[in-house]
């Protein structure tokens, strides 16, 4: 087996055993289990073999569609190749997905065990994980997109996984739609760069910009389909004004929200963006709008978070708001890397925040309120202490992984200095924001008085969801540090550093630490209440308001028009028919013969007038 | 003779056996399956058959009346293999899946197999004047299902559909007598498509623009074409399950075929210069129908809506198919994947139908946990009908998209957008409006809470109309995966 058989090998044993389970999961819960296990940790194991020893870069591909044999020489043969590529982009992002798939799933064993649907379960959580790879392996623009839609439809699967629930089965379908309207953009932009380069392989794009009058000497043009591209990734990345399907996406079972809804799906659009990054470096307009999108969505899904009392969509905001600072780290930063870099740390600490909410979740029984939990911390120890570490890493405490990844983006939206200085104000208030809504979660779920039966009476979860915690909790921690991070990326140099940033980031998160402890240190109920923001701006109903115009208003009138005008004539003499029994009579049985002398008589006149 | 031939005959001696006697459901879903297996037969041993003059292949001519160019010829070439896989396929699950016929059961399934019979004779035709003959020998029995074995109002739904169809035919008619006429050398004319198309492209025809709008409209009215559409979802609601799947999934394509056959190679200046009133009614059909399709509160009106608005895309294709060989082909799978999908959710919902008594949403919800197997095969239908990667709608959406967007070339072209663009960019937003009713359909009929009807003690899907339907999913799903398949069958066709 040589190694360039083996994305192929990663990509499709998830498929395989999606197949499988939705065949044979019903006979047997472990069977499920340990075929997505095994799929997850086969490619875990792969993709390290590959990390540490890339193949060639020329690998299999075959063609879904390609029109070479039949198209005029001369203009370029349309083809959709279905091909990989492995370079240290798709390298790192295969390590973040396997090794985090691996470890949820594992998680799930032990957070599943009692619910029902346990081999469905399994089957989304497999083709999620082949749609996902799907992204990361693409070559291409089609390629990609398909496997965006299917990661789209996994999620689809699995936050709807508890259907019978009228809000689970809304949010499903929400994320859906939304996402849709994202790839809206994403197609049309798609289309634009391929009138303009005659491809969708991202080498062959690439390898046109440049060219003499190539696209990259039409910046109007290039700009428009840029940011009609970065459609797709603020639908699936959940940035501004398309961010309101991921707090309902916490419907899901934790460990789904774990890795689709905070550590992997979500940060596939800004995967994406760092695939078509030495495309965007020639559109400064596009990056500066990507870069503003990144800026406002991080500052605003903070301001909603410190708000909510779900300990999810808590986490869920702040998710939406760290995808804010690597769409952030993409507008500003000279490569791609430094996104990747704060994706691969999220990727750690985010997984490991949810992974222990679902561990306080089952404690709880599924009470998710944090103003009903409390004084967790010698109940449940183990998970008290992991959850320090990815709230650490979270609110970028020096010397955690977050520390090292997010400052780098903070300080990158001060040393470009094309743009204006607001992102960098931005990002910085933000981090206060962040290391406040962090405490406030830990405080009020930790410590204070227990303040509700369960929390009285709440135990540790088993060793199999312990686990996989604990290993996040060292990742969290470690895998920023420079002797680590160096392995996996090649992190540009700050040139204009701002003044005093590094006094200047110790002091937000002091700020936001030391606000935090005064508001919530024993605090019975929440002491503040901002409605706007724990209304989220009122941007959910705002949109639930204009669907209900669009499907009331709108769609009403027209199937009034197509009703009572298009198609009156017709109603009027259907009526007519009807009332005089004419049609009764033409459509008895026995009337065939009368039919078929009909349709001859017809012919016999057609021949008549053709042979005149 | 002319193998072609035994696809026709097939189910027309199932007809006659039915009548002698022979057990009714049971003879047409054997006869319908042999004639699936010998389409498949047809279809894999094309591509090594001898090849005639042209690209046709199984041709075999018996004269009717040759004086005057007029034939009986069957012949295949990629397109109609492509369309008589459909036909045949959607035949068998029509029977399969049928629900019980409570009433004159032979002759319920003599129309079944005379609509395929009809069906199939119109595509494998290379004559226009046959293909004209099979289409209208197909409509009848459609209309005695719609009359007497319907729901609702039926009598008022058969008539319309009457009206309009019979309407359109005869307008079709016109233009095609026109377009005989319109060649100009007595002892040329003729009806055969490929002497037609032979004519054309050597300026044998003089294209007139009242010949071309009569086919426009004549086919446009078979297809639903905005205006001409409100006789369908009506007539889909009260229609039968098996006489909606094979009215939207097959006839309803014998005109865009025809429109693939003669329009698009006969008429391509025309159609050039009358295009912008082409995309702002095809266009209609998208948005202006999605959106009534949104506002829809039962199941089966929705889909007869959705089946209209899905009628755009295809037309999109067909009017970028003089154009772009990716139109062309887009266009085509299209056919056979709306064909395959509607056919799949008619015949679900005709099975729903049997069990709850009623099909309004509002009253419906939950049913995914009483009819697990019902509510996974209704997914698949739903997302292969919203064009989810993986089944054959992506491919030919994708390839409808690409095509027209490239009309006005394709590599360092800046331009501002051409029509067609525009057109294109209005259109996929439609991509949008049908995953929104599609879902919503599906969560209000199986997820979430039980509705009022909640169908304690009915039974799951199952026995033949379990397989027919997952025989329809597999067909999408393996032209979604691996769509090349059908487009070496397709490509050599254009021009």
């Amino acid at each position: 087996m040589s190694l360039q058989t083996v994305p192929w090998i990663i990509l499709f044993a998830p498929l395989v055993a999606a197949t499988l389970i939705l065949f044979f999961g019903k006979y047997s819960k472990p069977l499920s289990a340990g075929l997505a296990i095994a799929t997850a940790a086969l490619g875990c194991v792969l993709s390290w073999l590959i990390f540490l020893h890339p193949p060639a870069q020329e690998g299999l591909h075959f063609d879904w569609v390609n029109f070479a044999l039949w198209q005029q020489a001369g203009i370029p043969a349309f083809h959709i190749p279905i091909g990989i590529v492995v370079d240290p982009l798709s390298r790192v992002m295969l390590l973040v997905v396997t090794t985090i798939a691996t470890l949820v799933f594992t998680y799930s064993i032990g957070y599943m065990r009692t619910e029902e649907g346990y081999s469905r379960y399994f089957a989304g959580l497999t083709l999620f994980l082949f749609s996902m790879l799907g992204i990361v392996l693409a070559d291409n623009f089609i390629m990609m997109f398909i496997f965006w839609e299917l990661v789209g439809v996994s999620s689809y699967i699995l936050i709807g996984h508890y259907y019978s629930k009228n809000s689970a089965a809304d949010a499903g379908k929400q994320a859906f739609l939304v996402n849709r309207i994202g790839d809206f953009g994403f197609m049309i932009g798609i289309l634009l760069l391929w009138v303009a380069t005659g491809s969708i392989v991202f080498s062959e794009i690439v390898g046109k910009l440049t060219l003499p009058g190539g696209l990259a000497s039409h910046l109007p043009f290039l700009t428009i389909a840029c940011i009609l591209v970065f459609c797709g990734t603020i639908g699936k990345s959940a940035q501004l004004p398309l961010h309101v399907w991921l707090p309902n996406s916490m419907e899901g079972p934790t460990p789904v929200s774990s890795l689709l809804h905070a550590a992997t799906m979500v940060a596939a659009g800004v995967y994406m963006l760092a695939r078509i990054f030495p495309i965007l470096i020639l559109a400064p307009g596009a990056r500066e709008v990507i870069a503003w999108v990144g800026a406002i969505t991080l500052f605003v899904a903070a301001l909603m978070a410190t708000q909510q009392n779900d300990i999810k969509r808590i986490l869920a905001y702040s998710t939406i708001s760290q995808l804010g600072y690597m769409v952030l780290g993409i507008g500003v930063a000279p490569t791609a890397d430094v996104a990747m870099f704060h994706l691969f740390t999220h990727a750690s600490f985010k997984c490991l925040l949810f992974l222990c909410a679902g561990s306080i979740i089952v404690a709880m029984h599924h009470e998710q309120d944090i103003w009903k939990m409390g004084a967790l911390k010698n109940k449940m120890p183990l998970t008290f202490l992991c959850c320090f570490a990815g709230a650490v890493a979270l609110s970028a405490v020096p010397g955690t992984s977050g520390y090292f990844s997010k400052d780098l983006i903070i300080e990158f939206s001060w040393a470009n200095t094309t743009f204006h200085h607001g992102l960098f104000w931005l990002a910085l208030a933000t981090a206060a924001l962040t290391a406040f809504y962090t405490a406030r979660l830990f405080l009020v779920v930790f410590f204070g008085p227990p303040r509700d039966d369960h929390a009285k009476h709440c135990e540790e979860s088993p060793k199999v969801m312990i686990l996989p915690m604990a290993i996040l909790a060292c990742s969290a921690i470690a895998c920023g540090w420079p002797v680590i991070q160096k392995h996996f990326f090649d992190l540009p140099e700050v040139v204009v550093a701002p003044p005093m940033f590094h006094i200047m980031t110790l002091v937000a998160l002091a700020l936001g630490l030391v606000g935090a402890c005064l508001l919530y240190w024993n605090a019975e109920k929440d002491p503040i209440s901002i409605p706007l923001f724990a209304n989220r701006f009122y941007i959910d109903n705002f949109y639930t308001e204009i669907v209900k115009f669009a499907q009331d208003r709108v769609g009403v009138v027209f199937s009034w028009i197509d009703r009572w005008v298009i198609d009156l004539g017709v109603r009027i003499s259907a009526k007519l028919a009807v009332g005089t029994g004419f049609t009764l009579r033409l459509l008895q049985v026995g009337n065939i013969q009368a039919y078929a002398f009909y349709f001859g008589a017809g012919v016999i006149i057609l021949i008549y007038l053709l042979l005149r | 003779m002319s193998p072609l031939l035994y696809t026709i005959l097939i189910p027309v001696i199932a007809a006659i056996l039915i009548a002698a006697g022979a057990p009714a459901r049971r003879t047409a879903g054997f006869a319908t399956f042999i004639n699936l297996l010998w389409a498949l037969s047809l279809f894999a041993l094309y591509r090594t058959a001898p090849a005639g003059i042209d690209h046709y292949k199984f041709v075999h001519t018996w004269p009717v009346l040759p004086q005057f160019g007029l034939n009986f010829t069957l012949g295949a070439d990629g397109l109609t293999l492509v369309m008589l896989l459909l036909a045949t396929l959607v035949s068998v699950c029509a029977v399969w899946a049928s629900p019980k016929v409570e009433k004159a059961e032979r002759a319920f399934f003599i129309s079944i197999l005379m609509i395929s019979a009809g069906v199939i004779g119109a595509f494998v035709s290379v004559d226009v004047f046959f293909f004209y003959a099979f289409h209208e020998l197909a409509l009848i029995p459609t209309f005695l299902l719609i009359g007497i074995w319907g729901s609702g109002d039926r009598q008022a739904a058969a008539w319309k559909a009457t009206i309009y169809l019979a309407l359109g035919s005869f307008v079709l008619l016109i233009g095609i007598i026109g377009l005989y006429l319109s060649i100009p050398v007595l002892n040329h004319r003729t009806f055969d498509m490929r002497a037609l198309q032979d004519l054309a492209a050597h300026g044998g025809i003089e294209k007139k623009t009242w010949v071309y709008f009569l086919l426009l409209f004549g086919f446009g009215t078979l297809i639903s074409l905005f205006p001409f559409h409100s006789w369908a979802p009506q007539a889909y609601s009260s229609a039968p399950a098996p006489a909606a799947m094979l009215h939207a999934g097959v006839l309803k394509k014998f005109g865009l075929y025809g429109l693939l056959r003669l329009v698009v190679p006969i008429f391509p200046e025309t159609m050039q210069t009358y295009m912008n009133l082409l995309l702002v009614l095809l266009l209609c059909n998208i948005i202006y129908v999605g959106l009534i399709t949104v506002a829809q509160k039962k199941l089966d009106w929705m889909l007869g809506y959705s089946s209209v608005m899905h009628m755009g895309y295809i037309f999109l294709g067909v009017a970028g198919a003089g154009m772009s060989i990716l139109s062309y082909t887009g266009a085509a799978i299209l056919m056979f994947a709306h064909g395959l999908s509607i056919a799949a959710l008619f015949a679900l919902t005709g099975q729903l139908r049997e069990r709850t008594g009623t099909l309004e949403m509002s009253q419906l919800g939950g049913l995914a946990r009483k009819l697990p197997v019902f509510g996974l095969l209704f997914g698949f239908a739903t997302m292969a009908g919203l064009g989810l990667p993986g089944f054959a709608n992506f491919a030919g959406e994708i390839l409808v998209f690409f095509g027209a967007f490239g009309t006005a070339g394709v590599g360092n072209n800046y331009h501002a957008l051409n029509n067609y663009q525009i057109a294109t960019i209005i259109a996929l937003w439609g991509v949008v409006i049908s995953a929104v009713y599609m879902l919503r359909a599906y969560r209000n009929v199986f997820l979430g809470q039980p509705g009022v009807v909640t169908a304690d003690g009915a039974l799951d899907l199952s026995g033949s109309a379990r397989l027919a339907i997952t025989l329809l999913i597999i067909g999408l799903m393996i032209i979604g995966f691996y769509p090349q398949l059908f487009i070496h069958y397709l490509a050599p066709v254009w021009h």
